[in-house]
């Protein structure tokens, strides 16, 4: 086959032509997707909604877009579910493989990295948009970027996915460095109940996490106790 | 894509280049108006739920081949192990391939741990092989079963995401299937009712999506107990005609009669060629 020919967008539109198996039925699987990531002094906050999209219809509206990776570090996933609970995978053997051999507790920045490896030597078959989080004792809490195409950078606080569009805006207005952890939650759970409110591929409830030395604690903000916002 | 792509020789991997001729040849197919001969896919509603002791699996039997119904009564709950079963959805070979090839690895895995197999053994097992062939594989799995640590159900997808859910439903009908468990569904129900809400569940894909049809099958895993009731309920039963066509011997009138006695001559026996 000549390197030179124009290859036509496959897989998809092979049963679109027959009526009985309807257009989602052949649509990959996406997390349509908000997902955030806040640091403060001692830990992170990360949240996410929880609503997994093929095509136009709701194939999950309870997913837990939080996984973890190790005891203290999560990533949130955006994107395709498949290309991302994959890549969770394999980072979650590679990483609990170096906390083996090192016998320590690993470094954010190690499991960022890992994320960030598969992500650009794949990036061309891969639709992931991924956000590390997590505390280790080095430098405590850290928040990593790694969007499509596998750009690896340390923000204060990240968002991603669909959602993160209508969401930016708020986030500079609002986040102040030096917050502490009550606050982190509150500024989380607001903005991506905001940008559930606008982005039709965000929905269902509201995930939370925080990371410490401490541990995990996990929380979840049902459709009926999402924060009010003062328009509607 | 982003960056111009130079031609690398493959380094390992599946090839996926035939499945980009294929499209190709499809496309070409439909520009002179003839198509491709269509894969038979099981149009379907597949559905599971977990309930108080275990899990049930609940499948329509229709297999379609376009817009015609290939088989009436096929069978879409396939064995994984003696506590897991799977439903399928998707192109017939694919399910029924996928499933029986993690059914035989399955086994070999419980003979090496010396251990009944896990649910979630089944599912990274199902999904990293949908993953490694990126959706080509038109796999749409329930898998559902009871192991030591309870009950499981998941629902796969052909490209490898599964969701790990309290009830789940697969297919064309799955839309019609989901109205009826977001209504009825409730945690830790009895078996009998939840036996009631699964082939509820089947009957509104089979009666609303043309894709769908025949009678309903259940399969109710629990952790001592497996029940695969196949038919669970006939709910399109052919009708029995009232009239016959056939007329009974003596009703055409015999005038003459004349035997022609034939005598076998010859006998050969010419071989088919095979080559």
């Amino acid at each position: 086959m000549a390197a030179a020919t124009v290859m036509p967008h496959f897989g998809q539109q092979m049963s679109s032509q027959i009526e009985l198996v309807p257009d989602w039925t052949s649509q990959e699987v996406s997390t349509g997707t908000t997902i955030m990531a806040v640091e403060y002094d001692g830990g992170v906050v990360i949240g996410a909604d929880s609503r997994t999209t093929t095509g136009a219809y709701i194939a999950n509206r309870v997913t837990d877009k939080l996984t973890p990776i190790h005891d203290r570090i999560f990533c949130c996933r955006s994107g395709s579910a498949a290309d991302t609970q994959a890549i969770a995978d394999v980072v979650t053997y590679q990483l609990g493989f170096h906390s083996i051999e090192l016998d320590e507790p690993p470094l954010v920045e190690t499991a960022a990295n890992l994320f960030r490896a598969s992500c650009y030597r794949y990036r061309e078959e891969l639709t992931a948009g991924i956000l590390v989080a997590g505390w280790d004792r080095r430098l405590g809490g850290q928040v990593y970027c790694v969007p499509i195409g596998g750009m690896l950078v340390r923000q204060p606080v990240s968002v991603g996915g669909s959602g993160s569009s209508y969401i930016y805006g708020f986030m500079d207005a609002n986040y102040k460095p030096h917050m502490n952890k009550d606050q982190c939650l509150e500024l989380t759970a607001t903005a991506v109940a905001l940008a559930m409110e606008r982005d039709g591929s965000s929905g269902g409830v509201v995930r939370l996490a925080s990371i410490s030395e401490s541990g995990v604690e996990r929380r979840v903000i049902l459709g009926n106790q999402l924060p009010k916002s003062s328009a509607h | 894509m982003a960056t111009l792509a130079v031609h690398q020789s493959p380094v390992g991997g599946f090839c996926f280049e035939n499945c980009k001729r294929n499209a190709l040849l499809e496309a070409e197919a439909n520009k002179v108006g003839s198509s491709l001969p269509a894969a038979r896919k099981t149009g379907t509603t597949i559905c599971g739920i977990v309930f108080k002791d275990g899990v049930i699996l609940g499948a329509d039997t229709r297999a379609t081949e376009g817009m015609i119904v290939a088989d009436k009564n096929c069978s879409k709950i396939h064995y994984i192990s003696p506590n897991i079963y799977c439903c399928g959805a998707g192109t017939a070979a694919d399910t029924e391939m996928t499933t029986q090839i993690i059914s035989s690895n399955l086994e070999l895995h419980a003979l090496s741990t010396g251990r009944l197999p896990r649910v979630a053994t089944a599912n990274r097992m199902l999904k990293q092989m949908l993953f490694r062939y990126q959706g080509y594989i038109g796999a749409a799995l329930v898998l559902g079963g009871v192991d030591c640590n309870g009950p499981h159900l998941y629902s796969i997808y052909p490209h490898g995401s599964t969701d790990k859910l309290p009830y789940v439903t697969m297919g064309s009908g799955s839309l019609a299937a989901m109205a009826v468990f977001e209504d009825r569904y409730k945690p830790d129900m009895e078996e009998e009712q939840a036996k009631r809400l699964v082939r509820d569940a089947i009957a509104a894909g089979i009666f609303n999506d043309l894709g769908s049809g025949s009678n309903i099958d259940l399969c109710v895993i629990t952790k001592g107990k497996l029940d695969y009731i196949r038919p669970h309920d006939e709910v399109n039963k052919k009708g029995v005609r009232t009239g016959d066509y056939k007329y009974k011997r003596g009703t055409t009138g015999v005038l003459t009669k004349a035997t022609l006695n034939l005598q076998v001559v010859e006998e050969t026996v010419l071989t088919m060629d095979t080559s």
